[in-house]
């Protein structure tokens, strides 16, 4: 069953979207079925968060505040797993 | 046999088979089908992406390890690969689609607001040309020690991470007083520039004499007969050199001449003995600042320089601040696309757009002058205005540091002298101390490029320079202030008698020619 979900957080990492957390962000929004887009404004611009060029390209510093968004089957793990990426500073789940 | 001559850049004898690096150029490829295109496209982007894999396995977790991540990220992209293919399915050439589409994205970076993501644009140029390497056949092979490579150029990362032992470089363009050229002489390895286009089998087996400047391949009995008596008459020469190194450097009617040396990296050092310089002339600490992501730290700048001054025992150590720009851009600080960067942002200009890196360095600097006899030099200075900030800047840094309670002293601060307003009109800056830096100071008397091999005649110094020389040499005297020459002339054997009759009595050469310019100060 298609589902949506939304929520936002807080880029708390040192350099913000920098190389490494780019990557693997999205590497993590890749694992999911659903469409992922992200923003760092409420209206957008939303960008893919399956795309290397779109995140890193987003050039989005330390402290800004991150939307996440998706739409599919497996959305609210999608956007929940995202978020949780950002909280934990872009390190490995334990 | 097939014989070509070039200029002599870096002085040695090698034997050994042609290796050749990089083609002439890439040639510009075929029109075939968009299927064939397609096949030959999707085929580079996995030989691109296997060698970044392989690169990254050997990185880790560092920062330069997610550079390559992003690299590889990048490759697999859809808004790369999607553009790509409905390029190439509309008719355009693979390495044009693909070009294009990387020059889109380096323009967005180079343009970025922040250092970190405009430095990335230089990490995607070096994507795309991985990419159009693997497409026309070039890939980057490895060079065996013993190997003469052939290259239209050669860049200074790749020479510092090729071994050179028994082997040598020609290049068909190229100046010397390059970064490369500097790099050869210093360590001592063979090399031979502006033969011109080489049309050579790879293998073929060759004779490089970069004395005598010919480069020798498929050489018949009588010519490797000649190459082994040339290369026998320098080894005695070496050798007869060899006894001046330890002793002072004297001329013939018992003159004192300091000979220091250039030092491009720390390493070098550990081939050589203090007790047989008077110093070292000219620390370049551009090494600090290449093949890396970030900027170093005034901690890591520190070590580095205290380290250099240990090692002197006492004795000066002129260390120059970054002298950017130019032939030598850093990602994230120099500025691409200028028209002509050697009369540019480079240098003390660059320094003083950027105070924050220049104070950094400045702190490393004083805290590293309690350990030894630290001096601190500044290039590119074309006005007193410039020296003052730097002053200003350094006696800021001292004080901080005082404040901090971190010990320091406040260095002598120096010029290079390189251009030309600022040569004629010496007596205006506050300099406790001159380096003449021959290579630009010559390039811009002469507004002869020193990296074109057709005008090679041009840049070498004539009665313009040895006034100029005169004058720097004779002021120094008058207010007591040293004068010095850091850059390739004072290595020029055939200079030195000039150079010591116009004044100067300080040299600061490359570490591989110290005895023969000792031998040849004891000659003039």
């Amino acid at each position: 069953m298609s589902q949506t979900a939304q929520s936002t957080v807080v880029i708390e990492h040192e350099v913000g979207l920098h190389a490494r957390p780019s990557v693997k962000l999205t590497q993590l929004a890749k694992s999911f079925a659903a469409k992922i887009e992200i923003a760092t404004r409420p209206d957008g611009p939303w960008i893919d968060a399956k795309s290397i060029v779109k995140v890193m390209g987003s050039k989005t510093p330390k402290g800004a505040l991150l939307h996440v968004r998706a739409q599919g089957d497996d959305a609210e793990a999608a956007v929940r797993s995202i978020v949780a990426l950002v909280e934990r500073d872009f390190e490995a789940a334990i | 046999m097939l014989r070509l001559v070039g200029t002599p850049a870096a002085p040695g004898m090698a034997a050994g088979p042609i290796v050749r690096v990089g083609g002439a150029k890439r040639k510009a490829r075929e029109r075939r089908s968009a299927a064939e295109e397609r096949r030959q496209i999707d085929a580079a982007l996995a030989a691109a992406q296997s060698s970044l894999t392989m690169l990254m396995d050997s990185m880790g977790d560092s920062e330069a390890g997610g550079i390559l991540a992003f690299q590889l990220a990048l490759l697999e992209d859809e808004e790369i690969t999607g553009p790509l293919a409905a390029a190439i399915v509309s008719g355009a050439a693979g390495d044009a689609a693909w070009s294009s589409i990387m020059n889109t994205l380096i323009a967005d970076y180079e343009t970025a607001e922040d250092a970190y993501f405009r430095a990335r644009a230089a990490d995607l140029a070096d994507l795309r040309e991985r990419v159009l390497d693997a497409l026309s056949g070039n890939g980057s092979q490895a060079i065996a020690p013993g190997s003469i490579v052939v290259a239209e150029d050669f860049a200074p990362s790749r020479f510092l991470a090729t071994d050179w032992r028994d082997g040598g470089l020609v290049l068909e363009r190229g100046g010397t007083t390059s970064h490369v050229a500097i790099l050869a002489r210093s360590r001592g390895v063979p090399l031979l520039v502006g033969v011109g286009p080489v049309d050579v089998s790879v293998a073929a087996e060759a004779l490089l004499d970069s004395h005598d400047g010919l480069l020798v391949v498929e050489p018949d009995r009588t010519a490797r007969d000649a190459f082994a008596h040339r290369r026998a008459r320098h080894a005695d020469q070496a050798r007869a050199d060899g006894l001046h190194l330890a002793a002072e450097a004297r001329t013939a009617a018992g003159e004192r001449v300091s000979v220091m040396i250039n030092v491009a990296r720390p390493e070098e050092l550990e081939r050589i003995d203090p007790d047989h310089v008077d110093g070292i002339g000219l620390v370049r600490t551009e090494f600090l600042f290449h093949d890396r992501r970030d900027l170093p730290s005034e901690q890591e700048q520190y070590l580095v320089y205290r380290a250099i001054a240990q090692w002197a025992r006492g004795r000066p150590v002129t260390i120059r601040t970054l002298d950017a720009g130019g032939d030598k851009p850093i990602a994230g600080l120099t500025r691409e696309g200028e028209t002509n960067p050697f009369l540019g942002v480079r240098g003390v200009r660059l320094s003083l757009e950027r105070p924050d890196v220049l104070k950094l360095q400045l702190r490393a600097l004083a805290r590293a002058a309690v350990a030894g006899n630290v001096k601190v030099m500044v290039p590119m200075v074309a006005v007193p205005e410039e020296l003052a900030q730097v002053r200003a800047l350094l006696a800021e840094a001292v004080r901080e540091l005082a404040a901090e309670g971190i010990e320091a002293l406040l260095p002598p601060l120096g010029m290079m002298v390189e251009v030309p307003a600022a040569a004629l009109a010496i007596e205006t800056f506050d300099a406790d101390f001159y380096s003449i830096g021959s290579n630009d100071l010559l390039q811009y008397l002469m507004a002869a490029s020193r990296d074109e091999p057709d005008l090679a005649s041009l840049a070498r110094p004539g009665t313009a320079f040895w006034r100029v020389l005169r004058e720097l040499c004779s002021h120094g005297r008058e207010a007591g202030r040293e004068v010095s020459l850091c850059g390739d002339l004072a290595s020029d054997l055939h200079a030195i008698p000039e150079l010591l009759r116009n004044g100067l009595r300080t040299l600061s050469v490359a570490q591989a020619s110290l005895a023969s310019v000792k031998a040849a100060i004891r000659r003039a």
